[in-house]
């Protein structure tokens, strides 16, 4: 419990942190966002009256005391420059379907990636790990929207094979998922690779080989474990390239989620949508992080004992017999 | 090896012959192994081959990327024109190879920028530890939890398009990653004996950190460097597809692709092209820089 509590404390600073240069970032930008929402033609007075309903006219200080408060508070992030609509629920309301497209890229990443980084380990220097090995260097070369203009002009305008504009029916979300997923899929390749390889070179990977074990048990039992768990914490980081991924994807598929919104904000120069944007994917990925670090320390007997987790009682795991011996 | 190479380098005395000998044996010993890998030599090859192409642009097209030529426009690849033309009948191979030339120019100030403040934030954080290692970490921490893509584009949309603002952008982003792996760099040597010996006979901080420590992270940072190049390409070219970064007229594969998208249901050269020249590049460096990192050193290979 400690060491969930530590973690969580230290979310906190961070995403005050992230707030705070996000907020000097916009606060700087060149612009004049009262002028742009009165539009053509002014008195100094109305200019002035609406810097005041803007909270413009205060110092940098105040306006991110200010912003803090009301983000903290009321889970107020603000209005956009253009319409009425409170931020935040316009983000709401767009939430679930960009989550979706994440949440369903994160799983292919993890259910591709995953199995061939580890066929490639496990047949080290044979055909099949050099062909797997060029295809994720191939592939994390192919940034994602090249990749699904690229999809878009193939499968979409020659063969016609799929749709390419929104997320009417199940078919309208292959080209978006398979397209977010893709560059994290290499990744997660070679990062499975990697660490495949470092635990079947363990010491307890040998002494299973002596005892006799089948080489099938050894992988699936022993090593396929040990190798799982560095693995999730990088789930954070697919997390982050989805996300970020998701403004420029979302825009090619003219899918309505955060990353259109985003967009729309980037061209208009909306800057609190933008600034309310970068906060909420920030906080997702924070979120991430926390949740893997989580899991990972109730999976990780050395950070258990380092903390002092306790779990119930329960027989004690035998998959991790080199680390065990591991702990100081 | 190369630590050990590295460590007698240092131990001796830096004006000897033999210390000479060392310091090429060591780099023979980094130019060997490099020359041994195959996929290296390719990546080396596509990045020499795209950095002659950009820099004798004119030379190898009689084109100007800024011709435009109405009835001339949106032609399928031919002899003229190679790879076609654009929707205002400009050559579009002249283009790509422009393009190049503002990529690699933003990605290598934008490296260099990240580099040079990550090597003072990282050095400083892991030679002096303690509280100042504490609070740089924590600011590390904070730039971490921005994914960079959407970092560069929050600073992008502040900053506004243009050359240097989008180097800026994209640096921001690899301070965190450089500083990060020249402080644990730092931290490892800063244990060695000849850092003892040095702080013994009297050398300041400084001088410890510039002439002893900095010199041994140089590995790490290059390969580190070349790495981020081929991710500064892929996020120019992202900046730009989405109206930041570099903008129309100044050709930029990122925006030729964008305004390719236009014209996407019937002609296919204005989206083929730039995808392929930006898939190239980032090829290109992903695999010399593994192979740096291979060359540099051997233990971290799998």
């Amino acid at each position: 419990m400690l060491y969930i509590i530590k973690r969580l404390i230290m979310v906190i600073p961070i995403m005050i942190g992230v707030v705070i240069i996000v907020f000097t970032l916009t606060y700087f930008a060149p612009g004049d966002p009262v002028s742009v929402a009165l539009g053509e033609g002014y008195t100094q007075e109305e200019y002035d009256a609406q810097a005041e309903f803007m909270g413009l006219d205060k110092t940098y200080i105040e306006q991110l005391a200010s912003y803090l408060m009301h983000l903290i508070t009321k889970l107020d992030l603000g209005k956009s420059y253009f319409s009425n609509i409170p931020i935040e629920s316009e983000l709401m309301s767009r939430f679930p379907v960009s989550a979706m497209l994440g949440l369903f890229g994160i799983v292919l990443t993890v259910l591709i990636g995953i199995p061939l980084g580890i066929f490639s380990a496990i047949k080290q220097y044979t055909v099949l790990d050099y062909g797997l090995t060029a295809l994720a260097l191939v592939m994390a070369a192919i940034p994602g929207f090249v990749l699904a203009i690229l999809c878009i002009v193939l499968f979409g305008v020659r063969l016609r094979w799929l749709p390419i504009m929104g997320l009417e029916t199940p078919r309208h979300w292959i080209l978006p998922i398979a397209t977010s997923a893709f560059p994290g899929i290499a990744a997660m390749m070679r990062m499975t690779r990697t660490t495949m390889l470092e635990v079947i070179r363990q010491d307890y990977i040998t002494t299973a080989r002596s005892k006799g074990l089948k080489e099938n048990a050894i992988i699936v039992k022993h090593a396929l474990k040990n190798c799982l768990i560095p693995l999730v914490t990088i789930i954070g980081g697919s997390m982050a390239m989805v996300l970020a991924g998701s403004i420029i994807s979302e825009n090619i598929f003219s899918i309505r989620g955060i990353g259109t919104y985003m967009y729309g904000g980037i061209s208009s120069r909306d800057y609190p949508v933008v600034m309310a944007g970068v906060l909420v994917m920030a906080f997702v990925v924070c979120v991430v992080n926390l949740l893997v670090d989580i899991l990972y320390a109730f999976v990780d007997p050395r950070i258990k004992t380092i903390y002092g987790i306790r779990k119930n009682k329960r027989k004690k795991p035998a998959v991790m017999p080199g680390a065990e011996s591991e702990v100081v | 090896m190369l630590r050990h190479l590295v460590k007698e380098k240092k131990e001796s005395n830096p004006r000897t012959p033999e210390d000479i000998s060392v310091k090429k044996a060591l780099w023979q010993d980094v130019l060997a192994r490099f020359l041994k890998n195959k996929s290296g030599i390719v990546g080396f090859s596509i990045v020499v081959i795209m950095i002659l192409l950009i820099i004798f642009a004119p030379v190898i097209t009689r084109f100007d990327y800024d011709a435009q030529s109405f009835p001339d426009r949106l032609l399928y690849p031919s002899a003229l024109h190679p790879f076609g033309t654009d929707n205002f009948g400009r050559d579009l191979f002249t283009r790509m190879l422009y393009g190049g030339r503002i990529s690699f120019m933003i990605a290598f100030i934008a490296t260099l920028i990240s580099a040079a403040i990550g090597t003072v934030f990282g050095s400083v954080a892991g030679y002096f530890g303690g509280v100042i290692d504490m609070i740089i970490s924590r600011f590390l921490d904070i730039l971490m939890a921005i994914p960079s893509l959407l970092l560069a584009i929050a600073i992008s949309a502040a900053l506004g398009s243009g050359p240097i603002n989008t180097a800026l952008a994209l640096s921001i982003g690899g301070i965190a990653i450089s500083a990060r792996i020249i402080r644990a760099t730092v931290m490892a040597i800063k244990t060695n004996e000849y850092i003892e010996a040095a702080k013994a006979t009297g050398s300041r901080n400084l001088r410890i950190i510039r002439k002893h420590i900095l010199p041994n992270t140089f590995a790490p940072l290059l390969v580190n460097a070349t790495m981020s190049i081929g991710g500064s390409i892929m996020g120019i070219a992202g900046l730009s597809f989405i109206g930041l970064g570099v903008k129309p007229p100044t050709p930029e594969w990122g925006s030729i692709l964008n305004v390719g998208r236009e014209f996407i249901r019937d002609f296919w050269p204005m989206t083929v092209f730039p995808a392929l020249f930006i898939m190239l590049t980032i090829f290109g460096f992903n695999l010399f820089g593994d192979a740096l990192r291979d060359a540099l050193d051997p233990r971290l290979k799998d």
